[in-house]
């Protein structure tokens, strides 16, 4: 199936949001992460199920400033 | 308040402006506007909102200036090396425009210190540069109701966004809490490239500015994120969330509180 990630299109072969960040090696401390406009908590991620077609946004921590 | 002559003169090309005007121009007159953090984004923030003649700008900064820091912020100069931040700051803007008041805070930002400041200023921007510092003002202005304009910056990275507590979503409502220490490479070892400051810290003031005139539509529920390898933005819609333990509907943060370690430094894609 097919997943958007950031606004591009990747191959994913099916499984939950968790399963996906370990795919892309991405420890799921690190990002928050919207499905289809909306936010998933972090502590659903092992049990929400992705579908062909999903909008996800990592929104990485972005700490500078200074 | 009446302009001189000289201010219409310094200000003819906001008042020509029909969403500005003389009416506009007393607004910023009389605005007080807050930067936590006078480096990276504090720099290009202060010059322009010091060029549009804000009434006052508070500098909240406990630092002195790093011959590291002059490769992006632009308010402190090479003779202003080991000098206060907030002192340098305040001489650079008073040069550029004698009209703004400075006040001068030469502290770190705590939970004891934040909702007094904040008090006196209408709108606060984010320029610090750890998660801890970033939860506190998004936290503080949220109990002081004060609009917040946040900024990021890392490597080639920015981000930006407005919270208008209790109307937009606040940062908690997205990032929920810092993370966790370990996890996160240091600004140091991360690196950032300069011109970034400018242009994440220039969006901010603009936005600054926005809310002091009432004009324009504020970047709420959204985040825009800036990708200078690409010259490219994309804006990343967000809601205020229901179980935000902060602006939610069944609260867990009532009060301010110091979180974890201040020079916690800022997270970067693993």
């Amino acid at each position: 199936m097919q997943v958007k990630i950031n606004g591009k299109a990747e191959e994913f072969p099916g499984g939950t949001v968790l399963d996906l960040l370990k795919a892309k090696k991405i420890e799921p401390q690190m990002v928050a992460i919207e499905i289809n406009d909306a936010m998933v908590d972090r502590e659903h991620l092992g049990t929400t199920q992705l579908k062909d077609g999903d909008r996800l946004e990592f929104l990485f921590y972005m700490g500078g400033g200074r | 308040m009446e302009f001189t002559e000289e201010q219409i003169s310094r200000y003819s090309r906001h008042i020509l402006l029909p969403e500005v005007g003389g009416k506009g121009q007393k607004k910023i007159a009389k605005a007080r506007i807050l930067l936590v953090g006078a480096g990276g984004l504090g720099s290009p923030a202060a010059l322009y909102l010091a060029a549009a003649g804000v009434g006052r700008i508070g500098l909240i900064d406990s630092d002195v200036v790093d011959l590291t820091n002059l490769q992006r912020q632009i308010l402190h100069h090479t003779p202003d090396v080991g000098r206060p931040k907030v002192l340098s700051g305040k001489e650079k803007i008073q040069a550029l425009n004698p009209d703004v008041a400075v006040s001068m805070y030469e502290e770190r930002l705590t939970a004891g210190n934040a909702i007094k400041i904040f008090n006196d200023y209408d709108v606060v921007i984010d320029g610090v540069d750890n998660f801890t510092a970033k939860f506190l003002i998004n936290d503080a202005c949220f109990f002081a109701d004060k609009p917040l304009v946040h900024g990021g910056i890392l490597r080639f990275d920015g981000r930006v966004t407005t919270i208008i507590p209790r109307k937009s979503a606040c940062y908690r409502c997205v990032f929920k809490t810092p993370p966790p220490p370990g996890l996160v490479a240091s600004c140091q070892e991360a690196g950032v490239i300069g011109v970034l400051a400018g242009i994440i810290g220039t969006i901010q003031a603009t936005e600054a500015l926005k809310l002091v005139l009432g004009i324009g539509r504020p970047l709420t529920d959204r985040l825009l994120d800036f990708d200078a390898r690409k010259t490219q933005f994309r804006e990343i819609k967000v809601k205020r969330n229901p179980d935000c333990a902060l602006c939610g509907a069944h609260p867990t943060i009532t009060e301010l509180f110091d979180d974890g370690d201040p020079y916690a430094g800022c997270a970067v894609r693993p």
